[in-house]
């Protein structure tokens, strides 16, 4: 008797189980353009999976070849959602009207700084975390050569850092992009140039990808590098004797952010996406994953090692007005011809 | 073959297609053939009789014109080359014109109204094309052309086709980017950005400014050149003149700048020699030269790119070393010449042209090399990565990116040209040179001792990098000085589990394994269509021949990223909506590495009396057989070896794909560039291991198989393996 029941619920479980294998593929399926670390990626991408039964296939480049991608792409969108990487790149496909307008439930939910981001480019994205720009020293070789450690972006310009101090070229990195907008609002365009100008002479390399200068503290190739914190931080907390600066003048800041690409295939999936993203359990998910940006859900955790804002006197930072292609075209052009093109 | 055969043949595969295969692609796999012949799978018959397709009518006119004549019996020439090409070109034309949200083509409207949107084409569209362009080459060889024989017409005609959709078209698509401002058309912005001051600027000579990219790109390819041609000199002199037993040594070292992916020899660079590697830190603890960052920039491009060029150039000049005829340096001696003077005057002027040959390869090469300036470049800029980041970096401008694609492709065919002229020099010189017997001279003592002191220091130096990266992804972290042993790098790529079944939880994986197939199935076809284009344009004589050579070529002179990003354009859309597949990398990596199967195959050629072919003719075969049972067998070992090259070509090219790769087939090079990015290098190196692994394994098989595929007689007679392929087919490391 109890064997008969045994097998018929296994069968029925079986049954069930085959009908549960049936929703899930009907579950359908998502194309996510990632644009944070692979190590964040990931994860993510698996909590949705199991969150929802959709499937998701994922595929990671940085925010300035997934834009390049989409951009590639318009006439037949392969990807649903762009998730992560800095916020103007997708502040650029807003203008170019490449991704798709949605205003998500969750929004309520969110940081002031995050829904701001959305309202700028007419809900076409949104802000998923922040990370503060800044720099990081490598702490044993500042002993070496018995250098003050530096607080403010002015003590960058000082001669004891000549050829120490790395930062990215803002022609290819946004990172780098965000400084130049950064010192402008700060200081003034004329005067953030002269400081640029002094700056210049210090710098050791602009390189390419905004984290390499991190990097390269980490390992000493250079004594300062100018980076996002949270940046320096996963060099940190993988054992890197790096120390991170809140410059005291005040600091900008990245507003990572989230699209849905004009044109989805799978538009239901990506907006289930979008909404799931933005709750606290997905933002928790960083964290786990060596992110420590901080997460646009007011009630998302906030990791432990993450440069917290109160600490950083943070500007506040136009997007709308830096982010717009046409600034940035004129800043760059302008920082190539007058600092980059001088002598160091 | 006959061309009514071949026309037979034609017009059943394009029936085929039109009334039995589904016209479009199919979205969402085979299940969508549940609904043929309706639905998304309806064959061309189908959909003309519905009439939801009405503008495809001429095609199926075009096909049963060509009927009746065909199916009689006669193949009238002048039609069958008129229908062939109407019904490719109608094709192509409408699916261009009417795109996925209706009609593209605006001007057509008042000829089309408000058609509906059309995917893109399938099966049934395929068999069409082959059909027609079939039909297009019988009615050539019916005309004569091609000495009558319509499988060389159909050769000839489909490779040009093939040629013209997956090379010439995509970069006329990217190219033309460079005459638009934004939507206008704007010849002048062309000329503009072509001479643009950030390209042609001298401010380096007056100033501290940069000099412009074209300089840096000329003096940083001139400077590779000379110096991988110079170590390769002496590395050959001293390998076959030398009377040193090392030589084994130095053929092993040949092998690796082929199976190196790109990025590992640069961050091996930068763990030795950076401001904080182990060799600058050796030399600050003990001899207390400061530690500097020399290493970014010029020098540290042109040492990692030597490294990859200098073994290249030894093969070379090894070759060309050994086939000197001794005779010449015996009779100089015996006029009483010194030893210095009989390498003066007799072995230099005979190394010559291979000196030239090795000087322009290393030229090339480092154009294209896009890895080691990513990686070493620091402030240095070169017109690979520039393009690179006018595309995908924070200022996107194609047009910018279309004319520094424009001057590389100059750069690269000036280089080809030179080349060119003195490979035809190169063939009088040799074929004099040419002895039997004697004993070569050995070196002068003094060259000799200049040799030894040039090649030892580079062997070890060669070694210190390899070692790095064979440590670095066993260590935790090599870059930071951390030296103790780890498994972690290779488990988080390469784990496997156990514990219910077998599962690949490594996040290197996907990406390795999809290498691999994508890499597998390249290889054949890459080394196919190779072989059989150099046999066309070795062997038959037709008209256009050169043009065809020039098509094969051209891919090889188009930087990576503009490869890479022309063929997201070009096939993103209907017709033809190949991004996202397997399909496209395969294409991609085929038509990029094709010039090495030609290459390849034509100096076996060279190698094979045209008088067999002619033979076989005589006694009756038609250029099928010959093709068969003549040819293809002698050129067993060239075959091989393009199969060798292309495959490892296929793993280690990253510029071409980077934009791609899709969610289901990404590759292991886009993924290490990623850990690059991501400042992870241990597992970057360990991955590259893996991969250094894998390629040595395949060639060490490919050319075990070749040594035993020997041929008896007419090959070369030095071993015409691995050993002499570089000389034909140039190597693209870390393209």
């Amino acid at each position: 008797m109890s064997a008969t029941r045994r097998l018929f619920g296994a069968a029925i479980a079986g049954a069930f189980g085959l009908l549960a294998a049936g929703t899930a593929s009907a579950q359908g399926s998502l194309t996510v353009y990632c644009s944070v670390q692979e190590e964040w990626c990931r994860p993510m991408m698996a909590a949705f999976e199991r969150a929802t039964g959709i499937s998701v296939a994922m595929t990671r480049r940085s925010s300035g070849e997934t834009l390049t991608q989409i951009r590639a792409e318009a006439q037949n969108p392969r990807g649903d959602v762009w998730w992560g990487g800095t916020g103007d790149p997708h502040m650029q496909a807003a203008q170019e009207n490449l991704t798709q307008e949605y205003r998500s439930p969750m929004l309520a939910q969110l940081q002031p700084w995050a829904v701001r981001q959305a309202e700028q480019t007419g809900f076409r994205t949104v802000g998923i975390y922040a990370g503060a720009l800044g720099y990081s020293y490598n702490a044993p070789e500042l002993q070496r050569r018995r250098i003050t450690a530096p607080r403010c972006w002015a003590d960058l310009a000082k001669p004891e850092f000549r050829g120490e101090v790395q930062v990215a070229d803002p022609n290819t990195s946004g990172t780098a992009y965000t400084m130049l907008a950064t010192l402008v609002q700060i200081m003034g365009e004329d005067p953030a140039f002269t400081y640029l100008r002094a700056l210049h002479r210090n710098v050791n390399q602009y390189t390419r990808s905004g984290a390499a200068p991190a990097r390269a503290a980490a390992t000493g190739e250079t004594l300062v590098g100018i980076t996002f914190l949270h940046d320096a931080v996963a060099q940190k907390v993988s054992g890197a004797p790096l120390e991170l600066v809140g410059p005291c003048e005040g600091t900008g800041y990245e507003i990572g952010s989230m699209s849905i690409v004009r044109g989805a295939r799978n538009m239901d999936n990506a907006r289930r996406f979008y909404d799931w993203a933005l709750s606290a359990e997905a933002q928790a998910i960083g964290a786990e994953a060596k992110a420590y940006q901080l997460p646009s859900n007011r009630s998302a955790p906030i990791p432990p090692q993450a440069p917290r804002f109160e600490n950083v006197p943070l500007i506040d930072y136009d997007f709308a007005r830096w982010g717009n292609a046409q600034e940035r075209t004129r800043l760059i052009d302008r920082w190539q011809r007058e600092v980059r093109a001088g002598a160091r | 073959m006959g061309a009514l055969t071949l026309g037979r043949a034609a017009l059943l595969c394009a029936a085929l297609g039109m009334l039995l295969l589904p016209w479009h692609g199919l979205e969402g796999g085979p299940a969508e053939l549940a609904a043929w012949p309706g639905g998304t799978a309806a064959p061309l018959v189908a959909l003309l009789l519905s009439g939801a397709r009405w503008w495809l009518w001429p095609v199926a006119l075009l096909l049963v014109i060509t009927a009746p004549p065909l199916l009689r019996g006669r193949a009238p020439g002048g039609l069958l080359v008129a229908t062939g090409a109407g019904i490719i070109l109608w094709t192509l034309a409408m699916g261009e014109a009417i795109g996925l949200r209706g009609l593209d083509w605006h001007w057509l409207a008042p000829l089309l109204g408000a058609p509906p949107p059309q995917p893109s084409l399938g099966w049934g569209a395929l068999f069409v094309l082959v059909g027609a362009t079939g039909l297009f080459a019988s009615g050539l060889a019916a005309r004569g052309a091609f000495g009558a024989d319509a499988f060389v017409a159909f050769l000839v005609a489909g490779s040009a086709f093939l040629l013209l959709l997956f090379v010439f078209g995509p970069l006329f698509t990217i190219l033309s980017a460079a005459v638009y401002e934004g939507d206008r058309f704007a010849p002048g912005a062309l000329v503009a950005r072509v001479t643009a001051p950030e390209a042609w600027s001298l401010a380096c000579l007056a100033t501290h400014e940069g000099c412009g990219v074209v300089w840096n790109t000329l003096l940083l390819a001139t400077l590779t050149a000379v110096l991988s041609t110079m170590i390769g000199l002496f590395f050959a002199l001293l390998a076959v003149r030398g009377g040193v037993r090392a030589a084994p040594l130095f053929r092993a070292m040949t092998i690796l700048p082929l199976i190196t992916p790109p990025f590992v020899v640069a961050m091996a660079l930068i763990v030795l020699f950076g401001r904080t590697g182990i060799v600058t830190t050796f030399m600050w603890d003990w001899f207390d030269i400061p530690r500097s960052r020399w290493i970014y920039g010029l020098p540290g491009v042109l040492l990692a790119q030597v490294l990859a060029q200098a073994p290249i150039a030894f093969l070379l000049l090894d070759g060309a070393l050994r086939a000197i005829s001794p005779s010449l340096e015996e009779a100089s001696a015996t006029m009483g010449a010194r030893r210095f003077t009989i390498f003066r005057t007799v072995t230099w002027p005979l190394l010559k042209p291979a000196l030239a040959a090795a000087f322009l390869l290393g030229f090339v090469e480092s154009l294209a090399d896009f890895g080691n300036p990513l990686v070493l470049g620091g402030d240095f800029d070169v017109l690979s990565t520039r393009i690179f980041f006018a595309i995908a970096g924070a200022r996107h401008d194609p047009g910018r990116a279309a004319a520094l694609a424009l001057l590389l492709l100059a750069l690269t065919f000036g280089a080809f040209a030179l080349q060119a002229l003195w490979l035809g020099r190169r063939r009088y010189t040799t074929v004099t040179g040419k002895g039997d017997s004697g004993i070569p001279a050995p070196l002068p003592a003094g060259l000799k001792l200049t040799c030894g002191l040039v090649v030892w220091p580079w062997m070890l130096f060669t070694a210190a990098v390899y070692g790095v990266i064979l440590v670095g992804g066993f260590v935790h972290d090599i870059g930071r000085g951390d030296m103790s042993f780890t498994w972690r790098h290779i488990l988080t790529a390469f784990e496997v589990e156990w514990r219910d079944g077998f599962a690949l939880r490594g996040s290197a994986w996907d990406s390795l394994l999809t290498t691999i197939e994508v890499a597998a199935i390249a290889a054949p076809i890459t080394a196919f269509l190779g072989i059989l284009l150099a046999w066309l344009i070795a062997r038959q004589d037709f008209r256009g021949r050169r043009t065809l050579e020039f098509m094969t070529m051209l891919s090889f002179a188009i930087p990576g990223t503009v490869v890479g990003v022309s063929y997201v354009m070009a096939f993103n859309v209907p017709p033809i909506e190949l991004t996202g597949t397997a399909l496209i990398l395969i294409l991609c990596f085929v038509f990029r590495n094709l010039p090495v199967g030609v290459r390849g195959g034509l100096a076996a050629l060279a190698q094979i009396d045209r008088s067999l072919d002619e033979a076989s003719a005589t006694m009756g075969a038609g250029a099928v057989d010959t093709l068969r049972r003549v040819v293809l067998p002698l050129m067993r070992p060239a075959i091989i070896t393009a199969l060798a090259f292309s495959f490892v070509h296929a793993m280690t090219a990253v510029s071409a794909v980077i934009f791609l790769v899709s969610a289901r087939h990404n590759l292991a090079t886009v993924y290490i560039v990623g850990r690059v990015e991501a400042g992870e290098m241990a597992l970057a190196i360990a991955y590259s291991t893996v991969l250094i692994f894998i390629m040595l394994a395949v060639v060490l098989g490919i050319e075990k198989g070749v040594g035993r595929a020997r041929l008896g007689r007419r090959a070369a007679p030095a071993s015409p393996g691995l050993r002499n392929a570089p000389a034909a087919a140039p190597v693209r490391a870390g393209a």
